[in-house]
């Protein structure tokens, strides 16, 4: 397919945006139907605790109230949460959708409480008396994997879910060959998500057509449309899931919560709309969070440099259930674990563990961030041990891009990748070895400058089915409607990403039309065609692919009946800019007036199939390996431990740009949460299991003043796994950020002999460190 | 947020409100920039059954530099305070205080009156009203008094202003040299309050120090004022070693400090002495 490059390769402005900035978008809390009865959840103040009785007599009596409902009234009615993640011998402990005689998180659901307005519901919720019989919490991962812990889901007596072994090559063999082992214990600390939209549901039931519509915030209606059918044990063409607005994910909304089935059962019993919007409070405490892995990494290596083996054992924390993916983000990691260099044996031995927290499950980068950190900061713990340069460490090890696809000893093949591109590019933006001088310069008047260069690569495109547990295909419908317009049905499920705006530029070149004529719908399982939903960075790599595939449906189509019209044969047309040309009589027709001659079909080749409309499926063959290098340069003020960034500088190679202004939007988001990470962010329980960062006045979210400026670059090192050459963008920031981060400012602190410090980097930490 | 039910009043004038206050005695609350007061709210820490908005009544927004007074209207916002030209000249330290405060929409809506009457332990007006040595004027249906602001924070959470009294303006005698003055504060990394807000007001002839106050918040339950430090200033050359020995007695006045997941007790500690000398040593360069 060529392309013309009207559009694709252009910094074309957003069209999500007016409307978004306006605040005239619609989101879930912004749809009324008449009628509507409003849900509050009240949710478990005990991290674990047997539920002895609950007593709902005066909520139900309270004004407004219509009904209350207990896991007793749910039970055998409403399908357990689901989790799609199969390991072998995983134990998956069942989770109802209101708590059924015991708790295991502070937040987990217990009662619902519907009435005509959310104040009243509030007020009614507090008037339920539950009372609690505590049980011993567990929440340390590393604890509860012990025998002495107390055990959460009796029925397995362990709070062992599973024990995934990951990796090939010798490693006995790389650790005996080795001039050196370097070993260091790294802690991946619990982050929250924080979408800027919380969740929300509304669920309206229709008795006399049996069917129901379910508005929810989310990033996979379809997947959520056919988990909440079986939930709810209703056939999955009744139930439509529509996904109005959403205001960011970043994974949380990659799930199937208690919630949406909750609600589509409620509104079967009291048939009205009801809605349920999540406050910030209940994100925090059930909604899922991210990371969460400690561990002990050992890298043998050669004196020269030479990477051998890397051996991982680690525990992940899984939180007290699974939810829809959760046992499968450490695999991610797993698959990660050779980063972007040549390591000949890899071995993971992760086992996963309950604890009394909320799940953990996909965050931004979902299991890579934790191990590129982990690989990119060991490199830096190496490169100390044999005081050889990091970048020079990492250099050796690097693939040449003629060794690509390459193989991992992780049993992955990376697409395509030039590192050392990069890398040079970044390492010039930022003046490397005059960096280094002026940080000896600085040192020696006892400033602390640190710098840190992160080199990574993830993999994107989720992804050749056979690897998810849902498939991983992405479908499109290219629809030319008889006046020449184009509406695009994707099924990817955008809430951010800009998809409406790239996927209308992508349709704009292929059939030469503006493409303001192009409309882009998704998240509506009655309108679009079932696709598996927007994460992993696949929105484009994947459903873009379809979408590229489906337009060439429609051009070939087109042409057919083009041929027809111009009484030429296809072979002597040529489609451009939106024309069939070529034709012997010099005449031609537009993609306009096939489109409304396929409509109106008076005048059509025989056996034509009328309309102008394509659909396609497409089927990656392989994941996509974006990859980049990080480079922060920080200051840590000596005698408070506060630290500043002084630059930051990334080059980023995700293949073809579509949108170059929304691959550096996507870069500077990433950038942001994983620095955040690095400095500040941390979900924190006390020992009892209470939330301690419940709110945004105690929960860091990084904000634009908290944050240095950004140097971006790029390379483009296309990949050949789908035809736009492109692949993904979305979580890239976040992987290389949270390192280069981490290394710099750990780099600051080399002075007092410091090889390691776990993050969030904290300004206190930092100052006990250089003070012991 | 979903706050119980309250009954909602939005008065035009002082005299309108404090009957309200009168009327409804202690299950009303006032509201002004509702930054404080509409968290506690939504998590049902309070659920007064009336809630008197007083933001529409012009007369507390007036800020008034006039002879050798400056008069703040309770309802002044943090943003307008930031950006007074006049401020700036007489009282810079209260212009640069309220810059610091929180993010720009913290500063658009919440008020130097519902800051000090709210008295967080961890706020930055404290620090710049105790060193500026203000006066805090309150008024009931009773009549008016004014408190010192050595006398207005109580406690925790706990400022001097009775239920029934609404607090009108805040009134600073002007700094003889303003200019010798500085704010400085760690900000706390979600809410942007601070772990440790330091003010200082010096006055400043031929290197000496002839005045100093100094303001400390975040530290302790109330914020106080670092009168050992001062003590140790005044009559000295202000040079390194001077300021240094002061700034090490800048928590000599708290005898708790907070502790909390952002920062322990020693940390704080340690804060204030390394910000109390970082403050001196900033206002000393600007006299
Ligand atoms: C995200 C966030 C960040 C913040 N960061 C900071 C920060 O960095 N530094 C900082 O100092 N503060 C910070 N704040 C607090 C902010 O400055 C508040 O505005 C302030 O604490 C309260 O002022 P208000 O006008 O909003 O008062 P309100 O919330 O309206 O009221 C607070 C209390 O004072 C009472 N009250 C208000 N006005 C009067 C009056 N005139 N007379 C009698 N009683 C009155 C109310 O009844 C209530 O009890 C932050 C707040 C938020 C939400």
């Amino acid at each position: 397919m060529s392309f013309l490059a009207k559009y694709i390769g252009q910094k074309v402005k957003r069209t999500e945006d007016p409307r978004l900035v306006k605040g005239i978008g619609h989101y879930v809390d912004d749809i009324k139907l008449a009628d509507t009865l409003h849900v509050v959840i009240l949710r478990s103040q005990y991290a674990h605790a047997k539920i002895v009785s609950i007593n709902t007599d005066a909520a139900k009596t309270s004004p407004g109230v219509v009904a209350v409902y207990t896991g007793a009234d749910v039970a055998g009615k409403v399908g357990f949460v689901p989790c799609a993640a199969a390991l072998p011998g995983l134990n998956v402990p069942k989770y109802p959708v209101l708590a059924d005689g015991k708790v295991a998180f502070v937040g987990q659901p217990i009662a619902a409480v519907v009435a005509t307005d959310k104040y009243k519901a509030r007020d009614a919720a507090d008037l339920i008396e539950v009372d609690y019989d505590p049980l011993d919490v567990v929440t340390d991962a590393e604890a509860s994997a012990q025998s002495d812990s107390p055990v959460i889901h009796e029925e397995f007596g362990t709070n062992v879910a599973f024990t995934h072994q990951a990796g090939t090559g010798d490693i006995d063999s790389a650790f005996a060959q080795a001039d050196k082992i370097v070993k260091e214990k790294l802690n991946h600390q619990r982050l929250a998500p924080i979408s800027m939209e919380p969740r929300g549901v509304l669920a309206h039931y229709l008795p006399g057509e049996e069917q129901m519509t379910l508005w929810s915030s989310t990033q996979i209606p379809h997947l959520m449309r056919t988990q909440v059918a079986i939930m709810l044990g209703m056939a999955e063409n009744r139930l439509r899931v529509i996904t109005p607005e959403v205001g960011g994910g970043f994974g949380c909304k990659l799930n199937v919560y208690s919630e949406e089935a909750l609600l589509g059962w409620i509104a079967m019993q009291v048939h009205k709309p009801v809605k349920w919007i999540e406050s910030r409070r209940e994100n925090f405490q059930a909604t899922i969070h991210g990371r969460a892995q400690v561990g002990t990494c050992e890298i043998a290596v050669k004196n020269d440099g030479t990477l051998l083996g890397l051996r991982y054992n680690v525990t992940a924390d899984l939180g007290a259930y699974l939810q829809l993916l959760t046992p499968a983000i450490p695999t991610l990691t797993g698959l990660m674990l050779s980063g972007c260099y040549k390591i000949p044996a890899i071995q993971m031995n992760c086992v996963g563990v309950f604890t009394n927290k909320m799940s953990t499950d996909a965050y931004r980068g979902a299991g890579r961030p934790e191990a590129t950190y982990l690989v990119e900061r060991m490199m830096d713990c190496v490169a100390l041990e044999l005081k050889m340069d990091p970048v020079e460490l990492r250099r050796k090890n690097m693939p040449k891009p003629s060794e690509f696809p390459f193989p991992t000893a992780t049993g992955l093949f990376y697409d395509s990748g030039d590192y050392e591109k990069a890398l040079d590019k970044a390492l010039a933006m930022a003046d490397y070895q005059k960096l280094r001088a002026e940080q000896a310069e600085a040192r020696k008047q006892g400033r602390l400058i640190g710098i840190g260069v992160s080199t990574y690569v993830e993999i994107c495109a989720m992804g050749p089915s056979i690897a998810l547990p849902a498939g991983g295909w992405e479908s499109a419908t290219v629809r030319v409607e008889p006046t020449g317009k184009v509406t695009v049905l994707t099924g990817v499920s955008p809430h951010g990403q800009g998809e409406e705006t790239a996927f209308a530029q992508i349709i704009g070149d292929m059939l030469g039309i503006d493409m303001n004529d192009v409309l882009v719908i998704h998240g509506d399982t009655s309108i679009v065609q079932y696709g598996i939903g927007t994460f992993g960075s696949r929105g484009l790599a994947v459903g873009g692919a379809a979408l590229v595939k489906a337009a060439e449906k429609v051009v070939a189509k087109a042409k057919t009946l083009a041929a027809h019209l111009l009484q030429t044969d296809e072979a002597s047309l040529t489609f451009e800019n939106g024309k069939f040309v070529g034709a012997p009589n010099d005449k031609s027709v537009s993609i306009q007036e096939v489109a409304l001659a396929a409509y109106i079909p008076h005048n059509v080749p025989e056996d034509f199939e009328p309309g102008l409309t394509a659909t396609h499926f497409f089927e990656p063959k392989n994941f996509t390996f974006p990859s980049g290098t990080h480079i922060c340069v920080s200051e840590v003020d000596r005698e408070t431990g506060d630290v500043k960034i002084l630059r930051y500088i990334a080059v980023d190679d995700c293949g073809n740009q579509i949108n170059p202004m929304i691959v550096q939007g996507q870069i500077h988001g990433g950038i942001a949460q994983g620095m955040a990470q690095a400095l500040f962010e941390e979900v924190v329980y006390d020992e009892n299991g209470q939330l301690l960062t419940g709110e945004l006045m105690d929960y860091a979210v990084p904000k634009a003043h908290q944050l240095p400026f950004f140097e971006l670059d790029h390379t483009v090192t296309p990949t050949d796994v789908n035809p736009l050459g492109a692949k993904g963008v979305g979580e890239a920031g976040t992987i290389g950020s949270t390192p280069a981060t981490a290394n710099s400012v750990i780099d600051a602190l080399a002075p007092f002999g410091v090889t390691h410090v776990d993050l969030p980097l904290r300004p206190e930490k930092l100052w006990k460190l250089m003070n012991n | 947020m979903i706050p119980a039910n309250f009954e909602y009043f939005a008065p035009k004038t002082i005299e309108e409100a404090l009957q309200l206050l009168e009327q409804h005695g202690e299950d009303a609350k006032i509201l002004s920039g509702g930054h404080s007061l509409i968290p506690v709210l939504k998590l049902r820490l309070a659920s007064p059954g009336v809630v008197i908005d007083i933001g529409r009544i012009a007369e507390l927004k007036a800020i008034k530099v006039d002879g050798s007074t400056i008069s703040i209207g309770a309802n002044a916002t943090h943003a307008e305070i930031a950006a007074n030209a006049d401020l700036k000249t007489h009282c810079p330290l209260l212009a640069e205080t309220a810059a610091q405060i929180g993010d720009q929409q913290v500063r658009n809506r919440g008020t130097i009156g519902g800051s000090l009457t709210h008295a967080d332990p961890a706020a930055d007006w404290p620090a710049a009203i105790l060193a500026l040595d203000a006066e805090i004027v309150a008024r009931s249906s009773q009549g008016t008094r004014t408190i010192k602001a050595a006398d207005f924070f109580l406690d925790l959470m706990t400022s001097a202003v009775e239920s029934d009294e609404i607090v009108t303006e805040i009134r600073i005698a002007k700094p003889e040299q303003p200019a010798a003055a500085v704010y400085l504060k760690v900000p706390q990394s979600a809410s942007g309050f601070a772990v440790i807000g330091v003010a200082a007001q010096l006055k400043v002839t031929n290197g000496k120090c002839e005045a100093a106050s100094i303001g400390v918040t975040g530290l302790a339950p109330k914020a106080f004022r670092a009168s050992s430090v001062e003590a140790a200033l005044v009559g000295k050359t202000l040079d390194e070693a001077a300021i240094n020995a002061a700034s090490a007695k800048a928590d000599a006045e708290a005898d708790d400090a907070m502790e909390d997941i952002h920062a322990s007790g020693d940390y704080r500690r340690h804060l204030a002495r390394v910000f109390a000398k970082r403050a001196v040593l900033a206002a000393a360069a600007k006299a």
